[in-house]
């Protein structure tokens, strides 16, 4: 069987980094497997700018951004295979892999990092009523469908959903010509980056709806067009507010789910909220030498963040394919996601043997004005932090400090909320 | 004197910004750090954006490569540039940073190419 040391499952922007920490943490044998033609994974069909500010101190677009990891990946010579699919991973970090050149065949990893990504949450999930005509794509399709290959996807376009990725289409489209006419949103809030709903739609006059969901889609062989309507608290449509347009094409923008069969397959802890695996401080799930990062792990908004958790899943799979054995004099802490924070990752802590600091990130669950950040150890609050806006989509962080915990030396709960005062 | 509200995209905190505008003088209010600050004096003084879309590709692995302004834009030549981009193919191969539009809709600025694409 072949083996190795550290096997990475995904050759986007967290594969990429992992690999390259990996290396720089000593391991030689690194294997990265890729299901796609090419490296980048998502980043190749992200041509707009604004990535890399925090990584790079630059604003590039997606595919200078994946090139730059592509290239460090060259450098360091690591190996490896593209038109790769992995159909399974037990237990004992076999993956079964099959591609056109070796057939169906099993790696034997040390150590496996699972970076997957995400998938675009499809029609079939929302219930919407209406005809199944050509011309709904997710967002995601219809982006790459003009940026790499080259179509065009429609002319009259309603968006649902403001994710950042159909704000994203909707300002790529009308750069195309086409007249986007509206962008639904079931909250009362956006789901997207601040930056993207001024740069994206306040920039083309394009109006956000939120508090609307699209209730009839028409059209037997393409749209023709679609009806939205406000909905109340209960986010259920208010019966007189319909409001019809015409157009040939529906976007759909309604959220990202993590990509964790292969998960599942091991068998590993997975957290109901993120839908991503449970990891500790060193980024392993509860599968021993199975690591995760980026957006297999949760959904991120910005790649900067996905590449450093991926050098910290890198590092640390090193550090365990070289120690090799089990680590003993564990203190293993529970993080708890309180009042308003709906979780943390990592979920658990071990205070023996973190690192100096360790950054947990989080989403809060609605959006809320002039509130703290809390931390508290075992009840005793040792940290608040004023924030002026608090929102679902933008990802939070607490960084805790391994000193922090010298006079706690019998501490079984962290847990991070939300106040008001 | 003039007030706008504007959300500040120097970074992902996006903080809401107060302008007040007098003539060439600019007041800010409601930014975080001087990014803020500058971002509204050029945003209401004379915005600028990076424009991004792709372009054809002759002969090449794939049939699209990406491209954007290598630098800002007045955000009014927008639609001018778009029309330049949607015109021009290229050949392969293309590399990060080639030109593939000098001058774009007479900005003065380039529009290049931020992907690599082989021959085939």
């Amino acid at each position: 069987m072949e083996k190795h040391d550290i096997v990475i499952i995904g050759g986007g922007p967290a594969g990429l980094a992992a690999a390259v920490a990996a290396r720089k943490a000593g391991i030689q044998d690194i294997l990265i497997l890729e299901r796609d033609g090419c490296l980048g994974g998502i980043l190749n069909q992200c041509i707009h700018n604004g990535f890399g500010l925090h990584t790079f101190k630059e604003e590039l677009t997606g595919p200078e951004y994946a090139s730059r990891y592509i290239d460090m990946v060259e450098a360091e010579k690591i190996p490896y295979k593209l038109n790769t699919m992995v159909i399974d991973i037990n237990k004992d970090k076999e993956v079964t892999v099959i591609n056109r050149e070796d057939g169906l065949t099993t790696i034997q990893a040390k150590a496996v990092i699972l970076a997957m990504g995400c998938r675009e949450r499809p029609r079939g999930a929302l219930n919407i009523p209406g005809y199944r005509p050509a011309g709904i794509y997710s967002a995601g399709t219809a982006q790459r469908l003009m940026n790499i290959e080259g179509f065009s996807v429609g002319r009259e376009v309603v968006i649902l959903g403001s994710g950042d990725i159909g704000l994203i289409m909707a300002r790529r489209m009308t750069l195309e010509g086409a007249k986007v006419k509206v962008v639904a949103e079931l909250m009362p809030y956006s789901g997207g980056l601040k930056r993207n709903i001024v740069q994206c739609l306040d920039d083309y006059g394009i109006p956000l709806k939120l508090s609307h969901t699209v209730v009839n889609i028409e059209g037997k062989e393409r749209v023709t067009g679609i009806t939205i309507a406000e909905v109340g608290p209960d986010r259920k449509p208010i019966p007189g507010t319909e409001e019809h347009y015409t157009c040939d094409t529906l976007l759909l923008s309604v959220g990202l789910i993590p990509e964790n069969e292969l998960s599942r397959s091991i068998g590993i802890q997975m957290s109901r909220i993120t839908s991503g695996p449970e990891v500790n401080d060193q980024l392993e799930t509860s599968s021993e030498g199975v690591f995760a990062c980026g957006n297999v792990l949760h959904v991120h908004d910005l790649v900067d963040y996905v590449s450093e958790e991926a050098t910290l899943a890198g590092t640390n799979a090193a550090a365990y394919v070289k120690a090799g054995e089990e680590k003993s004099d564990c203190h293993v802490v529970t993080l708890k996601a309180e009042n308003g924070v709906r979780y943390t990752v990592p979920q658990t802590l071990d205070v023996n043997h973190m690192q100096d600091k360790v950054t947990v990130r989080f989403r809060v669950a609605d959006v809320y004005k002039d509130r703290y950040i809390s931390v508290y150890y075992d009840g005793v609050q040792v940290s608040k932090k004023k924030k002026k806006v608090l929102a679902p989509g933008e990802m939070e962080q607490v960084i805790l400090k391994k000193d922090s915990f010298g006079e706690y030396p019998n501490l079984k709960n962290i847990v991070i909320c939300t106040e008001v005062e | 004197m003039e007030t706008r509200e504007l959300i500040c995209i120097g970074c992902p905190l996006g903080c809401p910004l107060t302008v007040r505008i007098d003539g060439e003088n600019v007041e800010v209010s409601g930014n975080t750090c001087k990014r803020g600050e500058d971002y509204a004096h050029k945003e209401v003084l004379s915005p600028t954006r990076i424009v991004t879309s792709s372009v054809h590709v002759n002969g090449g692995e794939l049939s699209m490569v990406s491209v954007k302004t290598r630098e800002d834009i007045p955000k009014g030549k927008i639609f001018d540039i778009m029309k330049e981009i949607r015109e021009a193919s290229v050949e392969a191969p293309v590399a990060i940073g080639d030109v593939v539009i000098e001058n774009c809709a007479g900005t003065g600025i380039p529009i290049v190419a931020t992907k690599n694409v082989a021959k085939v």
